[in-house]
């Protein structure tokens, strides 16, 4: 059996990232497996641009955000596998893989960082009725077709979701002469970004349904047409309000689920709240050895959080296996309290050091409130917003010696305070 | 002419409106900062746009992704996707090679934002 020190599964901005951060902390036995044919993700076919403002100071493409990183793995003669699927992950460690090089593999490793991603909810989940023709996609998909495939998936659109990646769709069909008919938001908001409203949406005249669905999909051989419809505040279709758009293609975006099977067969705890691995602040989860980081942990809206998340990762998982990570001793729970859903980490150690940060998305769109943190119902953190909305992930960082004492402590409660009408 | 828009900077999405004719942005509302009036005064006189879009490359399927190097006038948009679309180029490409000149005379190159080997 082949034995490395720390094995990195996906080679995407989170695997590379905490490649990356796992070298600058002094590891030097790194294996990347990364199923596709090469390195950089999601991000190979996030060709507009936007990326890196936090981490590079300016605005790049997806893929020369990705080759930066790709360039330092390289640099440092990380190794990495593509073409590698990974089959099964033993709470061992014991990571077995398979690829038509080397046939099937099972590696031990010392830690194992699992950076997945996320993939897209199909349309299987959003039980829509209608028939089930061809000419229906997730949004990620035509993106595919589109940005690396050259192909194009149809010239008549709709899209259902106005989340980022449907957003960024509807300007690059229409950039490559499709017409977008309309983008439908069940919620009476979007979660997409305002730039990428305007940007996408506006600057071509494509309407913004909110309040409305998706409620018949038609075609026999392929997609004819949608029936969109007016919801309620039950989010229930409002009968007398369906009107007809033909199309030729559905795109859907419509949120995303972090790809966790195989932390699971490790017997890494989930939460519900992300739909993601239970972490520490080391971001360490319920299985010794196994960390988690970026959109398998929980989704991100900014690639940057991704790899400075990824590049912590990767330094924790090189102390783990030098034995010098601090002993996780008791762990104090992190609660949500009124606003604050999807938290991350779930537990604070009680020996905790240098800053902990904290991730939640918002529950709904809160304007003026306070973000605040207690420590068994005291107060030690209070911070006025301006906005939240769910779209926005919100980042909180709180130095350790802050959270003291933490050694009695019963829970962290993190809150979101609104201002009295 | 009366101009409607929206802030990009941040979540809280501002609704701007304002007045222009032809000259002088005013009657400039809804904005609740600096970086707002800022933004309604060149996206009304002046937006300009980002534009990334793809190439054809030689013997292969797969299109080479490519960007404006700086924003481009908004008008420009698809005037310039067209001479985009009709451009291939050979391999192998490196990030930041300039795949089209000075493009439609707006002094602003489009450079590949992949490499090909």
């Amino acid at each position: 059996m082949r034995n490395t020190d720390i094995l990195i599964i996906g080679g995407g901005p989170a695997g590379l990232a905490a490649a990356v951060g796992a070298y600058e902390a002094g590891a030097r036995d790194i294996l990347i497996l990364e199923r596709e044919e090469r390195l950089g993700g999601i991000l190979k076919q996030c060709i507009h641009n936007g990326f890196g403002l936090h981490t590079f100071k300016e605005e790049l493409t997806g893929p020369e955000y990705a080759q930066r990183f790709i360039d330092k793995v390289e640099a440092y003669q990380i190794p990495y596998q593509c073409e590698t699927m990974v089959l099964d992950v033993s709470p061992e460690k014991v990571v077995t893989c398979v690829s038509r090089k080397n046939g099937l593999e099972h590696i031990q490793a010392k830690a194992v960082i699992l950076c997945m991603g996320c993939r897209e909810r199909p349309r299987g989940s959003l039980a829509t009725p209608g028939e089930r023709c061809p000419g229906v996609y997730t949004a990620g998909t035509a993106q595919k077709f589109t940005n690396l495939e050259g192909m194009m998936p149809g010239k008549e659109v709709v899209i259902l979701g106005s989340g980022d990646i449907g957003l960024i769709m509807a300007r690059r069909m229409t950039f490559l002469g499709a017409k977008v008919h309309a983008c439908v938001e069940l919620m009476p908001f979007s979660s997409g970004l305002k730039r990428n409203i305007v940007q996408c949406l506006d600057d071509f005249g494509i309407p913004l349904l909110l309040s409305h669905t998706v409620v018949d999909i038609h075609g026999r051989e392929h997609l004819e047409g949608v029936t969109v419809a007016e919801v309620g505040p039950d989010l229930k279709p409002i009968p007398g309000t369906e009107q007809y758009f033909p199309c030729d293609t559905l795109l859907l975006s419509v949120g995303l689920i972090p790809e966790n099977e195989l932390s699971e067969m490790a017997g890494v705890e989930i939460a519900p709240s992300t739909s993601g691995a239970v972490v520490d602040e080391s971001l360490q989860t319920s299985v010794a050895g196994i960390f988690s980081c970026g959109n398998v942990l929980h989704v991100h809206d900014l690639v940057d959080f991704v790899s400075e998340e990824a590049t912590k990762a990767g330094a924790n998982a090189w102390q783990y296996v030098q034995g010098s990570l601090p002993e996780s001793g008791r762990k104090v729970p992190v609660q949500m309290g009124f606003g604050v859903g999807g938290i991350v980490p779930q537990f604070v150690s009680d020996k905790a050091e240098g800053n902990v940060s904290f991730m939640f998305r918002p529950r709904n769109v809160y304007r003026g409130a306070r973000v605040i943190v207690e420590l068994d119902g005291t107060q030690i953190l209070s911070k006025k917003t301006m906005i939240l909305a769910p779209g926005e992930m919100v980042n909180l960082s709180i130095p350790a010696e802050k959270l003291q004492p933490l050694a009695d402590a019963q829970a962290i409660t993190v809150r979101i305070e609104v201002p009295e009408a | 002419m009366k101009y409607e828009l929206t802030c990009i900077n941040c979540p809280m999405g501002c609704r701007i409106t304002a007045d222009y004719d032809g000259k002088e942005v005013t009657n400039i509302q809804g904005y609740t900062c600096a970086r707002g009036k800022a933004y309604a005064q060149t996206e009304i006189t002046d937006p300009t746009r980002m534009v990334t879009a793809l190439v054809g490359v030689e013997g292969r399927r797969a299109p080479l992704s490519v960007k404006t190097r700086s924003p481009i006038r908004k008008p420009l948009i698809f005037d310039a996707l067209d001479v985009i679309r009709k451009t291939t180029v050979c391999a192998p490409v490196k990030i930041g090679d300039v795949v089209i000149e000075n493009l439609l005379g707006s002094g602003v190159d489009v450079i590949a934002t992949e490499n090909v080997d």
